[in-house]
């Protein structure tokens, strides 16, 4: 059933080639309803799954034997929340990026083509599978970004491009040399998942085989120091491709680091958890910092995003059941509230006010000239900040509680990232709606327009969305936790299980 | 089961959104909505006051069930003698906050949906018992008065604001990791669990064994300690409390003042007591000095104040000093002293006394003030006035009520409770109760001056003009006054009902 | 002299010589007069209908025959080559029918099927002296090829080039193989095989080993041997250097890994990592190596996309050679995989650039502006066939560079070879940023507000779909192609 999400919006993509040219109208109306489609079978399918701990096979078959490659999706718990939140952040996307009106068709093939993708890479069990899901998203994104994006675009574009182009390769490389070895120890060549996480990889073989696989995903996911493509990518892309970008592409990233490189190299990921640790904090804590001095709305936002995925590459390190459990939950949960800062920043304020310069929007009394934006703002800046009541709280919570055993000293370190975040989150709640500068005269001849009914439901989607993941978290725990007990994660845990 | 204290909780925040919903235009629909839902809470919190068994100490009015259970969350509410007491000034001083703010013209659905919230934020913290879901109406608090104070302030609001939130944050995340690192070593997040294990003196092992270090247990203390040192305040986390007091609109204050600095004496009494007693005594020494500090310092500066919201400001940190006073001595076990527990009772009692009046009476100030800026046009400093008893003679007798109830007047209720701590806390800590005293003189003082500068005195031609108080105002101001009178004659009101619950905390603490 | 035999064997050679000799007669006789056009269609439908005929002829025998001690060599494996060959002359035709850079339609048609008959020849023969006759035979015929356009000096100065540097790799090749007569006393690979085996690296083996490579280095446009590459892509006559850079690959990488690892069977050396043992492996390894990074790290700076292709082609032979480098089954198959999804992939970009040089009057990447406007269909398939390039997946590229990494990494079983995996890995990293800037003009950029719509003549726009197609499939579903080879 779930791999349906990933034909449907393929097909999306074909029809939508052949819309003819100018129809934008039509154009909007197909991807809609194919992303819907897509998110409504997502949420079928994940609570029709009996067994999230388990991993369910959606569909196995043998596609290139020679090499042990098989068609092969599955689900387990940690997969059907990342698809639900790709459904979630398809629909709002496309609901911000209504208005588009240069070359409608065309953005909307090459926004469905991404998520297909990401679909793909949240259900494939299959190394190759997973790779080739994996890099056909880098193109789709860097036509989106190059040719609908804003800000030094096509350099930001190129950037981002050849960024996840390496870290897929370093990714490819590990993977080739992982499958000769593994090759030698089954007796037979094979790319499945579930197979390879059983190998016993000689210690020496993971000391630099999971470092070089890690690293490589961890580029998509952020990392510092490789997160630079970041900022400048979501700057320059435009509104829903920033959204996908940080609310899902960086989870892949991320998500391949757990599937992938610490569910096949359990000894490796021991030798290097201090490392990742201190780079993930280190991402936590330079994010912020650099957030607070931003003039750029959108700059602001994207320094957040590396900020807040520091906080899962630090529960992924922690190894114990708690911290990764926080980790798949701030996935889900910086997917959704990224989502909806950016839909404010790009939408809801750049549209209409043409300029993202602090300076700017100071003097524009944003917050009575689009009160919608306003609240809407607040209510992310409080999720993204980690109020509780929303989902960000129980995933930071967790994550914190995680890596207080393994690393108090980082912990701390992390906990002051927090504060940083509460700083950059209020000065821009500020300086961008709410600020004390006297009104310019010249802004106040034009009115803005008001925020269309697109907005407002993907809006309110994503709030609520946080908000019912907040109150009621066991919604995705129930998903998530199963997992680490079951048979995949065994190695990985034994020793740290908490 | 019953569910009282979820509803209670509830009405609030629903008026909230239906009053946010109800949007600028409709003014007087507004207001009145919300000064109804918020008379709901109150006639809710003496039911609950009525209803309540003041002869057993015990939690009652529970609700408890598994939320998060992977994680120990549970959502667990109830109330003792204390939780019961702090509901009632917030139901008490919620609706007065609304009254006082009847004439706000920019955005007055907003304004007093945020009233509301807060007001929700507030039972919630009163009343929930597991970590978690406490945590979370104590940060929810903080939104709605951020608002408050930033769009409703005064000119510098924006950094006033700002600082309120920050600091309160930094005490917030100090207090989430150590009650982490609580959970890790004990895996309960459950206030009465952990204030049992406390006592048999397991929870100190059970840290350190989780962590390693000999002093982890004094580590987490002090980040709990951070947390609700900030929002009581005590020196020196209090630098943010006297802008946000005057720049916050008067009504606002109110709360603030009122039922929001007691969150953080809450904090204290319900959760660093009973769970940290040993950490609490290994550095009394260091805690009462604070306390001391508070107390005198905070008057001396209150004493140097020109602005009138500022003096009441610094006055605040120093009834709540006395607060703070009383709890540490009420954990320190005292040799050669008979009946220790009757004097920790009686040290605890006043602090519930006093958390309960200065509430009142610290409101009701700010109320007045509020009052006196809308006649002065928004002036409010000390030197603007003069003589004023002669143009505006019951408003000077009633504030002065309030200002002598400040003061600890015996007769008013401001007395009783400083009487009792003092009472309970010179055979406890003698020299700390003694340097506090200091503490009485100086507000004594610049009470006194205030009194003199503002009412006595020449008249001050400007205000020659000055209407007194409207009959509506003096229907606003009666209740706090009568108030003053009831439970300064007739402290009982209170102890009654709170003393089951201040005798168990004391055997709590006696080991 | 029982010639039946021969001829037996040799039917889908002999099929394509009568094509030869029907597309000249017709072209000098019924067609006379006509249109170039005309010319070139049912030129080309002849040379198809020729080339068509062999390949099902080619596929559907199952012989095994050894004529004359390695001249001729028939079996499965050798016949499918021959058909991949043959496919790719029927789209290299294709895509030239649109061309208007020659009048002598019959001749150039007839060349490029007398450099297919060469190539043919070449694949079937594990006897020196019959190597170096069809090189010979496929070679001039290129270099003709590549002069074909009258009308401008920079084919002729290509050709002259391409002869030149030809001409002396030749002679290299012809002295390395004289030298292997003599130390092995016969032409035939086996035996050569045989007789060197044991003797240890006699210094001039090394000599043949080196002049081999040397010989067939200039062939495929290794580094060193590369120079005339970049100037003959650019200056023949598009179709022509798609010719090059496909059919002629496949053959030549086919024969090359034969020589190597069937001939050269003993001395392979070894190219492991902190195991050097001299040999043939090492040095093919310095080559591929070479060959990788220049061929990459120049095509960056390239602003001809014409030339951009000819480096590429220098970095994707480099990639080739570590198929050869494999010496085993897997390694073999995973190169003829590799070379033809890259054959097909490059006619189709040489076709796309053929129809842009001719609407727009030059092959420079701005020439390919807002081609995604002017040309959808056109556009989409360059496309497909430059991310093909640059591995990306689900296209043929990448499984067919997986394929190959993962056969020449599992040699040995000890990673041995991984070094040069990762160099080769990290240069198609390298490489994927000048295939974007192409793509970026094609689909980001605008064209001039006045260019006109591109019109894709026919036969090519369906000769490029075809090839689009099977990149896309062949990427999906490699296993169709890999159960031949």
């Amino acid at each position: 059933m779930l791999a349906w999400t990933i034909y449907i919006t393929f097909f999306g993509v074909l029809v939508l080639m052949l819309l003819p040219r100018d129809n934008a109208r039509a154009a909007r109306i197909v991807a809609l309803l194919t992303a819907i489609a897509g998110c409504v079978v997502a949420f079928v399918g994940a609570i029709q799954q009996a067994n999230p701990g388990d991993v369910t096979t959606i569909v196995k078959v043998p596609w290139i034997p020679s090499i042990g490659a098989n068609y092969y999706l599955a689900a387990d718990g940690i997969s059907l929340v990342l698809v639900v939140l790709t459904g979630l952040a398809a629909v709002s996307g496309i609901l911000f990026s209504w208005n588009i009106e240069k070359r409608t068709k065309e953005f909307f093939a090459f926004y469905l083509a991404l998520i297909g993708g990401v679909y793909g890479v949240f259900l494939s069990f299959d190394l190759l599978l997973l790779f080739v899901f994996y890099e056909l998203t880098i193109i789709p994104k860097y036509f989106l970004i190059a040719r609908w994006g804003s800000t030094r675009k096509e350099y930001g574009a190129m950037k981002l491009a050849l960024y996840s182009f390496v870290g897929s390769h370093l990714v490819l490389i590990g993977l080739i040399a992982a499958w000769v070895v593994a090759k030698g120890q089954l007796g037979h060549a094979s790319l499945d998942l579930i197979e390879l996480s059983k190998v016993a990889f000689p210690i020496a073989f993971q000391h630099w085989v999971f470092p070089l696989v890690f690293v490589g995903f961890a580029i998509l996911a952020g990392m510092w120091p490789f997160h630079t493509w970041a900022p400048t990518g979501h700057v320059a892309a435009p509104t829903a491709g920033s959204m996908l970008l940080a609310g899902v592409v960086m989870k892949l990233g991320a998500y391949g680091c757990l599937r992938v490189a610490m569910v096949m190299f359990p000894e490796g990921v021991r030798m290097w958890q201090g490392e990742i640790a201190c780079l993930a904090v280190a991402g936590i804590v330079y994010g912020a910092g650099v957030a607070l001095v931003q003039r750029d709305f959108k700059f602001v936002i994207g320094y957040s995003s590396v900020s807040h995925m520091g906080f899962v590459l630090l529960g992924l390190a922690t190894l114990n059941t708690i911290g990764l459990d926080g980790a798949v939950l701030q996935m889900f949960s910086h997917g959704i509230i990224a989502g909806l800062l950016f839909g404010v920043v790009g939408r809801m304020v750049y549209d209409r006010t043409h300029t993202r310069d602090f300076n700017d929007l100071e003097t524009m009394q944003l917050g009575k000239l689009i009160p919608f934006a306003g609240v809407t703002f607040v209510i992310a800046g409080i999720a993204s900040m980690g109020l509780p009541g929303f989902s960000g709280f129980v995933a930071e919570f967790q994550v914190l509680m995680g890596a207080w055993t393994v690393f108090p000293k980082l912990t701390i370190l992390a906990g002051v990232g927090i504060i940083v975040g509460v700083a950059y989150t209020l000065r821009a709640v500020q300086k961008g709606f709410y600020s004390d500068a006297p009104p310019d005269a010249a802004h106040h001849d034009h009115p803005l327009e008001p925020i269309s009914i697109p907005e407002r439901f993907g809006a309110v989607m994503l709030i609520a969305a946080s908000l019912v993941i907040g109150f009621f978290p066991s919604l995705l725990m129930n998903w998530i936790e199963p997992c680490f007990k079951s048979p995949l994660f065994e190695r990985l845990l034994k020793g740290g299980a908490l | 089961m019953n569910h009282w204290l979820t509803i209670l909780t509830l009405v609030p925040f629903i008026g909230g959104i239906v009053v946010a919903g109800l949007g600028a235009e409709r003014k007087h629909l507004v207001r009145g909505l919300a000064l109804a839902t918020s008379l709901v809470g109150l006639g809710g919190a003496i039911c609950l006051w009525l209803h309540f068994n003041a002869k057993s100490g015990d939690l009652q009015f529970v609700e408890k069930f598994d939320w998060v259970p992977t994680l120990g969350i549970q959502y667990f509410l109830g109330v003792d003698g204390l939780g019961a007491l702090m509901v009632l000034l917030t139901a008490i001083v919620t609706p007065l906050a609304i009254l006082a703010s009847w004439n706000v013209e920019d955005r007055p659905h907003v304004f007093h949906a945020l009233v509301l919230w807060l007001q929700a934020g507030l039972f919630g913290t009163f009343t929930a018992l597991n970590f978690f879901h406490w945590f979370l109406f104590w940060e929810l608090g903080l939104i709605p008065a951020f608002f408050l104070i930033k769009l409703w302030g005064g000119p510098k609001r924006g950094p006033a604001a700002t600082q309120f939130f920050i600091y309160t944050m930094v005490g917030s995340v100090a207090l989430l990791l150590s009650f982490l690192a609580i959970r890790l070593a004990t895996g309960s997040f459950d206030f009465i669990e952990l204030a049992g294990m406390a006592k048999s003196g397991v929870l100190t092992t059970k840290l350190q064994a989780a962590f390693g270090w000999k002093n982890i247990g004094l580590i987490i203390f002090f980040g709990a300690f951070l947390g609700f040192a900030v929002k009581v305040p005590v020196i020196p986390f209090h630098t943010w409390l006297s802008a946000a007091y005057s720049e916050a609109p008067s009504s606002v204050t109110m709360l603030l003042t009122g039922v929001m600095s007691k969150m953080g004496v809450y904090g204290f009494l319900r959760i660093l007591l009973p769970i940290f007693p040993d950490q609490i005594r290994q550095v009394l020494t260091p805690l009462l000095w604070l306390a001391v500090a508070t107390i005198v310092l905070s008057a001396c500066a209150a004493f140097a104040q020109r602005d009138l919201k500022r003096i009441i400001a610094y006055s605040s940190i120093n009834h709540l000093g006395y607060c703070l006073l009383a709890l540490f001595a009420a954990t320190a076990v005292a040799t050669g002293v008979n009946n220790s527990d009757l004097q920790k009772a009686a040290a605890l009692d006043g602090a519930l006394l006093q958390m309960f009046n200065h509430g009142l009476t610290a409101s009701a100030l700010f109320l007045f003030v509020a009052l006196l800026e809308r006649r002065s046009g928004g002036l409010r400093g000390l030197d603007d006035f003069g003589g004023l008893r002669k143009i505006i003679p019951v408003f000077t007798g009633l504030m002065g009520i309030a200002i002598f109830s400040s003061l600890g007047l015996p007769g008013l209720n401001g007395f009783v409770g400083e009487f009792l701590i003092f009472k309970g806390v010179f055979p406890l800590a003698p020299w700390a109760a003694a340097i506090s005293t200091i503490g009485l003189l100086v507000t004594a003082i610049f009470l006194l001056t205030l009194i003199q500068r503002v009412f006595c005195g020449p008249l001050n031609e400007r205000w020659a003009k000055m209407p007194d108080l409207t009959t509506s105002e003096r229907f606003l101001v009666l209740p706090s006054i009568a108030l003053m009178f009831v439970l300064g004659i007739w402290p009982q009101f209170i102890l009654g009902a709170v003393d089951a619950t201040v005798v168990k905390l004391v055997q709590q603490l006696n080991f | 002299m029982n010639y039946l035999p021969v001829l037996q064997l040799a039917a889908p050679e002999t099929i394509v010589t009568l094509t030869v000799l029907v597309v000249l007669g017709a072209d000098l006789t019924v067609l006379r007069g006509k249109s170039l056009a005309a010319r070139f269609n049912v030129g080309a439908l002849l040379s198809v209908l020729g080339c068509a005929s062999a390949a099902c002829l080619a596929f559907h025998r199952h012989v095994d025959a050894n004529l004359f001690n390695g001249i001729l060599v028939v079996n499965p494996a050798v016949d499918f080559i021959k058909v991949a060959i043959l496919a790719l002359t029927v789209f290299t035709i294709l895509i030239s029918t649109g061309g208007k850079f020659t009048d002598h339609v019959g001749e150039y048609l007839a060349i490029i099927l007398l450099a297919t008959i060469g190539l043919m020849f070449l694949v079937s023969a594990e006897d020196l002296l019959m190597i170096f006759i069809a090189l010979e035979l496929a070679s001039l015929s290129l270099y003709i090829l590549t002069a074909f356009n009258k009308h401008n000096a920079q084919s002729a100065e290509a050709a002259l080039k391409y002869f030149l540097f030809g001409g002396m790799s030749a002679a290299f090749l012809l002295f390395g193989f004289s030298l292997l007569y003599g130390l092995s006393g016969s032409t035939n690979l086996g035996e050569i095989a045989k007789a060197i085996a044991g003797k240890g690296l006699d210094p001039l083996l090394l000599v043949a080993i080196v002049t081999t490579v040397i010989g067939f280095g200039f062939k495929v446009a290794a580094v060193p041997f590369h120079l005339w590459a970049p100037d003959a892509y650019e200056g023949a006559p598009t179709p022509s250097a798609a010719f090059i850079g496909a059919g002629s690959k496949v053959a030549s990488f086919y024969i090359v890994a034969k020589i190597f690892t069937l001939g050269f069977a003993g001395a392979e050396g070894s190219a492991v990592w902190h195991g050097y043992v001299a040999g043939w492996t090492p040095t093919i390894a310095v080559v591929a190596a070479l060959s990788m990074v220049l061929g990459n790290l120049t095509a960056i700076v390239q602003s001809s996309v014409k030339r951009l292709l000819a480096y590429s082609a220098i970095a994707h032979a480099g990639y080739m050679l570590l198929g050869v480098l494999g010496n085993n089954p897997p390694s073999a198959s995973a190169l003829m995989f590799y070379v033809i999804t890259y054959a097909v992939t490059v006619i189709g970009a040489f076709g796309v650039v053929t129809v842009v040089e001719e609407a727009t009057g030059g092959d420079a990447i701005a020439n390919f502006k807002g081609l995604s406007r002017r040309a959808p269909g056109l556009a989409l398939c360059l496309m497909v066939f430059l991310l093909s390039l640059g591995g990306i997946p689900p296209l043929a590229g990448f499984i067919g560079k997986f394929f190959l990494f993962s056969a020449v990494v599992s040699v040995g079983g000890n990673l041995g070879l991984l070094w040069l995996v990762i160099l080769a890995i990290a240069m198609s990293a390298v490489s994927f940023y000048y295939y974007l800037r192409v793509l970026k003009a094609a689909y980001v950029e605008d064209a001039a507000a006045d260019a006109p719509a591109i019109k894709v003549p026919a036969l090519t726009l369906l000769a490029l779909a075809l090839l689009a197609a099977l990149v896309i499939l062949l990427g999906c579903a490699p296993g169709l192609l890999t159960r031949y080879l």
